[in-house]
């Protein structure tokens, strides 16, 4: 039969016309699969496709100081972030937008690391400049799959006068997701924690709650807007913390402290301990580390000699010298082996002769018969030398011990050092592998030897000569968490001589008078000469300690200054006017005085006549000069 | 009245293909209206609908040649857009999406890609060829010529590599062979080969599988088949299957995923497996009803790939449902069922095999295209006829109508 016979040609139509049915039913079948029987799934699917959920940084608590300024407090920020994708995708992209932007080899690869790791959107930059964000937005579909946010940004309004103390923040590392002080519940990767000072101490308090909301993106990873399906949960933000902190002071010790001397300043409340200031130069600027530091400023602080990531006013260690001749009179008053009128046995000839060997005095000249106070104020060695031996090697470490000279102060700072004393006659054994004599007695007695304190710690001491002899430890918040304090058993009487050997030291004639003297206010301490392993060798001066007080005339002393200045030299010359101008500026701003017009007496006499007040404060000085 | 049968020669057929021209037209616009504007997809239904007044212009004007021209045209056709596409594998160029595949020509910013061209040209030989004989194919050697006369432009295409217009070459060849009345079980036999390849990935799926294939050649060997020719066969199927290896390792990497993805498009949800994954996400979203015309979320987003041209019917499924695609797979059905309508009513060889012809080209775009949106098919970069952006494309496809209506109205 011909093929192409009407009937052949009709048999084989219908072969195609049930091929056609067929192949077509099959997709027909498909579509039915998917559009009705497993719709469900897809339509899920769809809304997990296009919905992330995405975090809202919570605003960290404000941080104010005792008088309720803003120490730290959040501004607007940018940050930029990235979703999780193709690695090679998720590459080129951060290498398109390293040419907009800071974004070093190593900070992509730890991008795309963070991205592999927690499978989830990363953070590229938590506060970009304006215009980055610019440059970006302008170019979106450059950069699939990155999107930019507001986030909350940390600002440090004192900057680099409180850098130490302020701490700053950070992105949340895994190996602190790990830790238990960060909880799950709370915490999440890209998340901003405190990394240091303040803000890491009183994290828990600062830290507010991450809020979450749903967000509708494209297939390019561009926002399109909130989904509508489900109600944001809004970020809470952390609670404010109130420092003792004066604002005022601080800046003002910033301004006061020699540019290029490094060495730290503590200013306490003998009232409670309360941190009034706290500075360590050199500094830096907490700011610079908010959203990530840059590497050139990293390496800068790091490099830098004088090491100006170190807090020297609670990690650095200072041999005391001479202002810790207070503790051994405190120590021996309080142990009650000597009264403040009492002479020593032996006068001070400018050195003294005991077990076989001289122990000679600063002064070549003497002293003569010292009582308690007189000996203060000539920090003479030969009257401390016999009281050191009047207490005894063991009293005195025990007594040391108690108070706290090797241990922390338990100050509310993450990170603080411990001093160093010898708190049992082994010590020495284990430190120097020799027993120790009575003879150590007379080297710790005039601050000697083995004994290194940070100034944080000869702060709280004084904080015991300021008032009762308690010494309530030092606290940066306002209601910190109480930590023990200790205290010295004195009478007032005994408190009495000891300021009155302090007061000797800044009257006239006194070494530290010039630069201590002020208009309103007394100001009585100890200098101290702190040698160093350079200054021994004769490589470099001696570090300056002042510590002292001061308060209106005849009145309890409301503030307690410990200045050390590295390689400083003369405490009475270069720590003393630091102290004076930081006590002259706290208790004027207190009672609402002018702060403009602070100067030390020195500071006066150099640019004019000696003024009428000085002559007023001061007629002893006059009557000196008119005997003479 | 008059005039319009006049004019279109075949209603039916012009106005069934005109709907899926209008519904196209409408797709492409909704595909255009996107959360995050894009200039381009935006305006290309104006653009379409351009190309579809000049297709309607040239359908008008080719609609009007006698068969006796087009007869005669078949063969320098044919020399030519082999020579073309020949020409392609040197000076081709990628586009869009597909640059890696060289199956564009540019003659003064004015592209085309020489295989549509081709697919027309392959039809009108292998029908001028086929509709001299009066008997069946019976034989496998009597295959040998035809299979020729398509294989070449095949392979061709296959060196671009554009699998997808390869796929539509086997559909005109297989159709037209069953309308020279050769026999299903030897189009099966020759098919089979093709079909062991992709059972070789597993060696007891394939020794079943060849096990039944020489059954059924001694089933038919005695009335049939000669001798040579099931050694033939089944020496291919074997060849087949040992190349089975060779061949998948010389395939690029992304037509390996392609085919792997399609196995299990989750293997890489983020990779291969994306566009498949994206289109049932929009296909099943749109459930019975549909979002609703230009309202799918998921082409809003971006998330579809392609969505006006190869993935539009993924629009199709999103906005308007399961109703959608049913009523657009029926329109489709008519066409096709219409082209082998006027095959079986036409008393001319030559004019039922070039219905034919077309009808194999469009099953298989049809099949591979909307078969893909839902993970029937691999992925392959082949255009939905009449709804798929794309100007030269539809001029093409116009223009094969207009050869259809044509050869198919021509009275002896």
């Amino acid at each position: 039969m011909n093929i192409h016979h009407p009937q052949a040609r009709r048999r084989r139509a219908h072969g195609m016309y049930a091929a056609t049915g067929l192949i077509l039913g099959i997709l027909i079948v498909a579509f039915f699969r998917v559009q009705v029987v497993q719709s469900e799934d897809w339509l899920l699917r769809a809304s997990s496709n296009r919905v992330r959920i995405l975090p809202i940084p919570p605003p960290r608590g404000t941080i104010y100081d005792r008088n309720n300024v803003i120490i730290a407090d959040n501004v607007p920020g940018y940050s930029i972030t990235i979703l999780p994708g193709p690695v090679d995708s998720v590459r080129a992209t951060l290498n398109r937008m390293a040419d907009h932007m800071e974004l070093s080899d190593e900070r992509i690869e730890q991008v795309i690391a963070r991205l592999r790791r927690f499978g989830r959107e990363v953070i590229v930059d938590s506060d970009a400049d304006f215009e980055v964000i610019a440059a970006l937005e302008e170019r979106r579909t450059s950069f699939p799959g990155v999107y930019i946010d507001m986030r909350p940004r940390r600002r440090y309004n004192l900057g680099a006068a409180a850098g130490h103390i302020t701490g700053y923040v950070g992105e949340v590392t895994a190996e602190e997701l790990a830790m238990p002080r960060f909880p799950d519940s709370i915490y999440d990767a890209g998340m901003i924690v405190g990394k240091i000072g303040i803000e890491r101490q009183y994290e828990s308090t600062l830290q507010g709650r991450q809020g979450v909301r749903w967000v509708e993106f494209d297939a390019r990873g561009r926002i399109v807007g909130d989904f509508t399906g489900v109600e944001r949960t809004p970020a809470i933000e952390g609670e404010d913390l109130h420092l003792n902190l004066d604002f005022g002071l601080q800046q003002w010790i910033h301004e006061i402290f020699p540019d290029s001397m490094s060495g730290a300043v503590v200013a306490l409340d003998p009232a409670d301990g309360g941190v009034l200031a706290m500075y360590s130069a050199p500094g830096y600027d907490p700011n610079s580390f908010v959203g990530g530091i840059d590497t050139e400023t990293w390496d800068g602080l790091n490099s830098d000699e004088r090491k100006p990531l170190f807090d020297r006013s609670v990690l650095g260690l200072y041999a005391p010298a001479s202002t810790w001749k207070l503790a051994s009179a405190g120590i021996a008053l309080d142990a009650g082996v000597v009264t403040p009128d009492e002479y020593m046995p032996d006068p001070c000839e400018g050195q003294w002769y005991w077990g076989n060997r001289f122990w000679g005095c600063w002064d070549r000249g003497g002293h003569g018969y010292n009582t308690l106070a007189e000996a203060i104020g000539n920090s003479c060695d030969v009257y401390f030398y016999q009281l050191g031996l009047r207490i005894g090697l063991e009293r005195l470490m025990n007594r040391s011990t108690e108070i706290g000279f090797s241990q922390q102060c338990g100050v509310d700072l993450p990170q603080e050092s411990r001093g160093i004393f010898p708190d049992e006659l082994d010590w020495f054994r284990r430190q120097f592998g020799y027993r120790p004599t009575e003879g150590e007695a007379l080297n710790l007695a005039i601050g000697q030897g083995p004994n290194s304190q940070t100034p944080l710690k000869m702060a709280q001491f004084y904080v015991a000569l300021a008032g009762d002899g308690s010494a309530p430890a030092p606290t940066i918040a306002q209601d910190a968490p109480r930590v023990d304090g200790w205290e010295l058993n004195l009478e007032a009487e005994h408190i009495a001589s000891l300021q009155e050997g302090m007061r000797m030291v800044t009257a006239p004639g006194g070494t530290a008078h010039f630069g201590t003297a002020l208009e309103y206010w007394d100001v009585f301490g100890k200098t101290g000469t702190g040698q160093n392993p350079l200054s021994v060798r004769g490589l470099a001066e001696d570090h300056a300690w002042f510590a002292g007080m001061a308060g209106p005339p005849g009145e309890p002393p409301e503030i307690v200054v410990v200045v050390i200045i590295e390689f400083g030299q003369s405490g009475g010359q270069i720590a003393a006017p630091i102290v004076a101008k930081t006590a002259d500026y706290y208790l004027r701003a207190k009672r609402g005085m002018p702060i403009d017009t602070i100067q030390t007496y020195r500071e006066h006499i150099m640019t004019g006549p000696i003024p009428r007040w000085y002559r007023e404060r001061f007629p002893q000085a006059f009557v000196e000069q008119g005997g003479r | 009245m008059r005039f319009l049968e006049r004019w279109t020669l075949d209603r039916p057929l012009f106005f069934g293909i005109l709907m899926l021209s209008a519904f196209g037209i409408a797709m492409i616009y909704s595909a255009g209206q996107v959360s995050v504007p894009n200039v381009v997809t935006a305006d290309a239904w104006v653009r379409q609908v351009q190309w579809l007044i000049i297709a309607l212009v040239v359908f008008s004007a080719v609609s009007r040649i006698p068969v006796r021209w087009i007869v005669w045209a078949a063969l320098p056709s044919y020399v030519i857009s082999v020579v073309l596409l020949a020409l392609t594998l040197v000076i081709g160029e990628g586009r869009g999406t597909a640059t890696g595949v060289k199956s564009w020509i540019n003659i003064g910013g004015f592209g085309f890609q020489p295989a549509e061209i081709a697919k027309i040209a392959t039809i009108l030989a292998l029908a001028q060829l086929l509709s001299t004989r009066e008997t069946g194919l019976t034989s496998l050697r009597e295959l040998v010529k035809p299979g020729a006369v398509v294989g070449l432009p095949l392979g061709l295409v296959m060196l671009q590599p554009d699998l997808g217009t390869a796929l539509a070459f086997v559909g005109i060849l297989f159709a037209m062979l069953y309308w020279a009345a050769a026999p299903v079980w030897l189009l099966m036999l020759v098919a089979s080969p093709v079909i062991g390849l992709f059972l070789a990935y597993n060696t007891v799926v394939w020794s079943i599988y060849i096990l039944v294939v020489i059954g059924c050649m001694i089933l038919f060997l005695r009335s049939r088949l000669f001798l040579f020719e099931s050694v033939a066969l089944v020496l291919a199927n074997f060849a087949s299957a040992t190349l089975a290896r060779p061949l998948w390792n010389s395939l690029a990497s992304y037509q390996r995923n392609r085919i792997l993805v399609f196995l299990n498009p989750e293997v890489d949800p983020r990779g291969a497996g994306y566009h498949v994954i994206q289109s049932k996400v929009a296909v099943g979203s749109g459930q019975f009803w549909g979002q609703g015309f230009t309202q799918g979320l998921q082409k809003r987003l971006d998330f579809l790939p392609e969505q006006h041209t190869d993935f539009i019917f993924s629009v199709v499924g999103e906005e308007l449902g399961f109703m959608g695609t049913t009523l657009a797979i029926v329109v489709f059905a008519c066409v096709l069922t219409r082209l082998v309508g006027l095959a079986g009513n036409t008393d001319s060889p030559f004019a039922g095999l070039v219905l034919l012809g077309i009808f194999g080209a469009w099953l298989v775009h049809v099949f591979v295209n909307v078969g893909m949106t839902v993970g029937v098919v691999p992925i392959t970069g082949i255009p939905l006829p009449f709804v798929s952006y794309g100007g030269t494309f539809l001029l093409m496809s116009w223009v094969a109508v207009a050869i259809a209506v044509r050869v198919a109205h021509e009275r002896a």
